[in-house]
């Protein structure tokens, strides 16, 4: 999804379908082939299949106090959402749900900078880039589980505590940079250099191309490099399992009720959590048309 | 064609890893370091209550791989993969040829991909147990099955078996096929297809031909995403499942929960090599540096 959001604010790419290509395998207008309704159908199903038991889950979660984990719906209530924050037996949903906030927004900040950064240093070559990138890639495919332990044994074997802010941090961001750091390169693909020489022609300094050049034109990029930092950290689980200490995670609570709580509960949980990443997926994807509306308007004016 | 490294003047050196300092500090602690970590682990003996002995010996790779489970987890993860990846990358290939090619307006196209990729933004433990009320014993599909009188006994091979597990994988880990495929396809010049049309190609010749050749590194990039995410994973297995199946991680976990840690870290390292074996062929095929950064 990286090089599309990149792509997305950039609508003219409908010029470029010519009318011909279009014909053969979906005609701009007219009857349509009978590929397209098998397509459409197929994607209709996937789309379905990819929302329905959501929803289904954040329908059950509003069951009142009869309610069980399948249909029919036992009557409305919010009841299961007080049962979540005042029942011991869940745990400690409001702590660790204020953690990994905290830890989201920390892996965010720490995400966004270091892969702006590299992103910067990629675009020319040096020596040893190649092995960087696949420091990286190696970072991204390794089974996380096997990451957490090893972070969680080098902790031991250093004397220092595991905790959410040290080891899991860490643990997080070498999940979430490489993620990061392929945003930059599809954002970095994209933009003009033009841009950045005609300020060193003006007298710009190194950071001030930075700061009042690359920054302001890579702003969406940088949004949707958030936007990842943010849900991928508030998601994290096989990483943080050995690495978080004592102290939960949202999805380290959501793991263990899935496993000794079998009620609605459960659900209120994932409803929960869903609103917070709708809202951050909504604010960041609302944020990144804004600019580009903006954009568009002063380009025009 | 950018220049090789080895005309690079030191300048462009410096800058360069100045720029990357930051991501190779967070990479060497938190990822080089625990691999290695790993590494030396199976290398240790065990007191069989998570105290480990430094030394050097090979029992726990003996023990794994003179294990008949070992063989036998490996399958299961093999089936477990080699089923996701087949279903993920026709159900991926054809939505992302929907939408570039038969979608009419990009807008609209730009709008029905976000769509897909909304849920990767979301929990991915939520999705999981959102099939509960769906599969269950009591749940809606077998509840619809019943109530048609297509079945008379509620199935219960939905939830909690191999099934559940390839449905909860597919579910998760299509929209890594969806979205390389699509910007490969994207960058299809739509006059290589007119082209194509001109000189006689059926749809199907195009499709052939052209679109698949062309959406190779998209493929080959979704693949890599889907086979280490299954092949690393372990919570899909335990919990849609219900216990009955287990793969190379799984076991891997049940053997941390048992303080066994040379055996789990034998095991690991074992998985990463595989893994490492598999990605490197898929790499040979697709340059992948070039192809993201095009």
């Amino acid at each position: 999804m990286s090089v599309v959001l990149a792509d997305m604010p950039k609508a003219d790419m409908s010029e470029t379908v010519a009318p011909a290509a279009t014909k053969a395998i979906a005609p701009s207008r007219g009857q349509r082939p009978w590929t397209f309704y098998v397509l459409a159908t197929l994607f209709g199903l996937y789309v379905l299949a990819l929302y329905g038991p959501m929803f289904c889950i954040y329908i059950l979660s509003f069951q009142d106090i009869r309610g069980g984990l399948v249909f029919p719906m036992k009557g409305q209530s919010l009841h299961w959402f007080v049962d979540l924050f005042t029942q011991v037996r869940t745990g400690d949903v409001k702590g660790s749900f204020d953690r990994s906030i905290k830890l989201a927004v920390i892996v965010t900040i720490i995400t966004v900078v270091v892969s702006f950064l590299a992103g910067l240093g990629f675009r020319k070559r040096f020596r040893g880039d190649t092995a960087v990138f696949y420091m990286m890639i190696g970072s991204l495919v390794a089974p996380g589980l096997v990451l957490g332990l090893g972070t969680g044994l080098l902790f031991q074997a250093l004397g220092l505590n595991a905790s959410w802010y040290t080891s899991a941090l860490g643990a997080q961001l070498s999940w979430t940079l490489p993620f990061g750091v392929l945003v930059m390169f599809a954002v970095m693909s994209r933009f003009d250099h033009v841009w950045e020489e005609a300020a060193y022609d003006l007298g710009a300094s190194r950071w001030q191309s930075i700061r009042l050049v690359m920054i302001p034109v890579l702003a969406p990029g940088l949004v949707a490099v958030a936007l990842f930092g943010f849900t991928l950290s508030y998601d994290e689980f096989a990483r943080s399992l050995q690495t978080a200490g004592s102290l939960n995670t949202l999805p380290l609570e959501i793991w263990s009720m899935t496993l000794n709580v079998t009620s609605p509960s459960l659900y209120a949980l994932g409803t929960m959590t869903t609103i917070v990443s709708f809202i951050v997926i909504g604010a960041s994807l609302g944020s990144i048309v804004l600019i580009q509306k903006k954009r568009g308007s002063s380009a025009k004016g | 064609m950018q220049p090789s490294s080895a005309q690079t003047p030191p300048r462009a050196n410096l800058a360069g890893w100045l720029y990357v300092s930051p991501l190779v500090i967070v990479l060497v602690p938190f990822f080089v370091a625990p691999i290695l970590v790993v590494l030396v682990a199976s290398f240790f003996a065990t007191d069989g209550f998570g105290g480990l002995t430094p030394g050097f010996t090979l029992a726990s790779y003996v023990e794994v791989l003179h294990s008949a489970l070992t063989l036998k987890l490996y399958l299961a993860t093999i089936k477990f993969t080699v089923l996701t990846w087949t279903f993920t990358l026709f159900i991926g290939f054809f939505v992302a040829y929907f939408l570039v090619f038969h979608v009419r307006s990009q807008l609209l196209a730009i709008g029905l991909f976000l769509l897909c990729t909304v849920p990767f933004w979301t929990s991915n433990i939520i999705r999981m147990i959102s099939w509960i009320p769906l599969l269950g014993k009591e749940g809606l599909i077998n509840q619809a099955l019943l109530g048609t009188g297509a079945i008379g006994q509620p199935l219960e091979v939905l939830l909690f078996s191999d099934l559940a597990v390839v449905i909860a994988y597919v579910h998760q880990l299509t929209i890594f096929m969806i979205v390389p495929i699509f910007n490969s396809m994207a960058r299809i010049d739509k006059k290589l297809i007119e082209a194509a049309i001109d000189t006689g190609a059926s749809r199907f010749d195009i499709l052939r031909l052209i679109v698949v050749p062309m959406s190779k590194s998209g493929i080959a990039l979704g693949t890599i995403f889907v086979v280490s995410i299954v092949m690393g994973d372990f919570f899909v297995v335990k919990v849609m499942s219900g216990g009955g199946s287990a793969s190379v991680v799984s076991a891997f976990y049940e053997d941390v929960g048992v303080l066994q840690y040379p055996t789990a870290a034998a095991s690991a390292v074992l998985l990463t090599l595989v893994l490492v074996a598999v990605v490197s062929l898929i790499l040979r095929t697709v340059d992948i540096r070039q192809e993201i950064a095009r």
